[in-house]
């Protein structure tokens, strides 16, 4: 990929509400064309972080750049940025078309410029035959394409998301990633999408920034957060995961040996792990195979509870008086459940657990 | 079973009290001020019974020397400078209470509550004794006229009372509060998000207010307008406290007509034509407000 210019740089902004820190030194950077997401669990401070990007709210300190320029003296009309937001905020005395119109018309855009552009908009998001509606007359997945149309109208540099899915019911929800998705690739604007759903976050975003208690977490691709993060908050968070304290014996590079409390030897990738220390063992449960899928470090347990979730099954296997969560995909095995109660063999690769100093 | 049987007569029988009251209260007097206005005048006041529309007629004619109906438009200029007090009135009561009830709204509930209070708190004393109290501060050695001379801006002032300006700041004083609490009510039902929605599509804060808050904010307005403009109709006391009797009133002609000039008839006819101004008022807003209000739901 060739290297893309900086939309926005955050540089160690903290954010103090009375006594209570929301936010800590947090620092990262958006690049143009980017779908970014900030994630995290609710209070972790990503609505601030939002809501400091669109102007509602200033950092206690720190300083915020919207390609190369500082925006925090800017008031949130004065910024090239446009948010969608949680309740969509339409106004409800204004028709479709005249929502869509109201950022061109501020702007000052010339009125044959401006209803090119509605119907432009209205066009995109698929709502042309609604133009004349009231937004009380919309369901609410047509609420929502209103709101995109209505803040992309504007052609800003970075539009910004805040939970845009969370009124909308499962399925809508699908529907509407794949179309937030290509809405982004297709107008080339920067997205930063604020969730706290994890799969939503993984599914859309080029990358994703984990926050917790104010801090950042992770950063990194869909990829990088799932399958190597950088801490237990992260391995948590993102997905399910079994948790082993460990025993550090050695570190070399970015490889440790640890020992499970089953006395069982492990080699393999960490991060910050201290020889000699405590650490955590992340293995997830669908790197656990069973009985015949039971490869590498084998070992032998009961279970003693079983999920079926339709496409998986989640069991529940006691293992010398350790719980491991191990996931089954139902496609392969047809038909086949084990029940609870059941002696069985469990396997996972050394390679697939991660070492987890902190 | 029987209960629902029961109900439709219960809310037939429920609502009598109600009716009697109105019946007793409301229109049995209007029916005698209707009749009233349509009798004859009385030699020592009061009236006499019978059926005529002489007094209506002096509403705009006189009577010349001979009898011959002369125009006279003493008392349409009466009628015309209520109307137009009240309409004044009702727009700086709008103009002031608008951005009132928007502070109050913006403040935090413990705070809002003490506010709302504090509006409220004039309709604890008696509306004489407020209106009194404007003459002393606009009355001759009163409160403004003594601080400009305190200031050396003036040596002497004619008096700031008994004119129409006397009146109107009477008026809007009076009735404010009847304005700043619908306004405030649908302020508060604003949601915040929408004036955030307005800034961040570059609107800045005045195209805020007109283009988002004001328009929100209209079933508001609209029904502090009827509010304020319904009583100054019928103001009595501004135009004979702060008026002096000079400047009249429909209030304090029919007053007048009923006291001092002994003309029950004809203080009751413009009496109607007072009611007849109001109901006009009333039903164009309850036109104009259900097609908005639709829209609104």
């Amino acid at each position: 990929m060739t290297p893309r210019g900086k939309a926005i740089e955050v540089k160690e902004v903290s954010k103090d509400f009375g006594t209570f820190r929301a936010l800590e030194s947090v620092s990262f950077e958006i690049f143009d064309n980017e779908f970014f997401t900030l994630l995290g669990p609710s209070g972790c401070g990503k609505t601030t972080l939002l809501r400091m990007l669109a102007g509602f709210d200033t950092p206690t300190t720190g300083s915020i750049h919207l390609h190369g320029r500082p925006i925090l003296d800017l008031p949130p009309h004065k910024r090239r940025v446009n948010t969608v937001f949680q309740s969509y905020a339409l106004f409800p005395h204004l028709s479709v078309e005249q929502n869509i119109a109201f950022g061109l018309e501020n702007l000052g855009w010339a009125k044959d410029r401006r209803l090119a552009r509605t119907a432009a908009m209205l066009d995109m998001v698929h709502m042309t035959q609604f133009a004349r509606r009231r937004p009380d007359q919309l369901s609410g997945g047509q609420r929502q394409r209103i709101a995109l149309a209505r803040a992309l109208a504007p052609e800003p540099e970075v539009l910004l998301l805040d939970e845009p899915l969370s009124a909308l019911d499962l399925k809508l929800r699908q529907a509407m990633r794949d179309e937030l998705r290509q809405l982004q690739r297709r107008t080339g604007i920067t997205f930063v999408f604020v969730t706290h759903d994890q799969e939503e976050a993984l599914d859309m975003s080029d990358r994703i920034c984990v926050l917790g208690q104010g801090r950042i977490q992770h950063l990194g691709t869909p990829n990088e957060i799932y399958e190597d993060p950088e801490n237990r908050f992260v391995a948590d968070f993102i997905g399910e995961t079994n948790f082993l304290a460990v025993e550090v014996l050695e570190v070399t590079g970015d490889r440790a040996r640890v020992r499970t409390p089953m006395g069982l030897e492990v080699t393999t990738f960490q991060k910050g792990a201290i020889a000699g220390q405590k650490a955590m063992l992340s293995l997830r449960p669908e790197k656990i195979g069973m009985e015949d899928q039971a490869t590498g470090e084998v070992m032998r347990g009961r279970i003693t509870n079983r999920n079926y979730m339709g496409g998986y099954t989640h069991y529940t296997v006691d293992v010398a008086g350790t719980e491991f969560r191990v996931s089954k995909r139902n496609a392969v095995t047809h038909g086949q459940s084990f029940e609870p109660g059941r002696e069985v063999t469990l396997g996972f690769r050394q390679d697939s657990a991660r070492v987890l100093g902190r | 079973m029987s209960g629902a049987r029961f109900r439709p007569d219960f809310r037939l029988w429920g609502l009598l009290p109600a009716w009697v009251i109105m019946g007793f209260t409301l229109i049995l007097p209007i029916g005698i001020v209707v009749l009233v206005a349509f009798g004859t005048r009385g030699a020592y006041g009061g009236f006499g019974w019978g059926f005529s529309g002489a007094s209506f007629q002096q509403i705009l004619f006189q009577k010349g020397w001979t009898e011959e109906l002369e125009f006279n438009p003493q008392y349409l200029e009466i009628i015309a400078r209520t109307l137009w007090l009240a309409a004044l009135t009702t727009a700086i009561c709008a103009a002031l209470a608008t951005p009132v009830a928007y502070y109050i709204a913006c403040q935090p509930p413990k705070r809002r509550a003490a506010l709302v209070y504090l509006v409220t708190l004039p309709f604890w004393v008696s509306m004489i004794v407020r209106v009194y109290a404007w003459l002393i501060i606009l009355g001759n050695d009163g409160v403004i006229e003594k601080s400009l001379r305190a200031v050396g801006l003036v040596e002497d002032i004619d008096s700031l009372l008994f004119n129409n300006t006397a009146m109107l700041l009477g008026m809007v004083y009076s009735y404010i509060p009847l304005m700043i609490l619908p306004v405030f009510a649908s302020m508060e039902k604003l949601d915040g998000t929408l004036i955030e929605a307005s800034h961040d599509l570059y609107a800045n804060r005045w195209v805020t207010a007109r283009r988002v808050i004001l328009p929100l904010a209209r079933p508001g307005i609209v029904a502090g307008a009827v509010l304020v403009f319904v009583p100054c109709l019928g103001a009595v006391l501004e135009p004979i406290l702060l008026g002096g009797g000079k400047q009249m009133l429909m209030g304090n002609l029919i007053q007048t007509q009923f006291g001092g000039g002994r003309n029950w008839p004809f203080g009751a006819a413009v009496a109607v034509v007072l009611m007849a101004l109001v109901m006009l008022v009333l039903m164009i807003n309850a036109l104009r407000t259900r097609p908005a209000g639709e829209a609104a739901a």
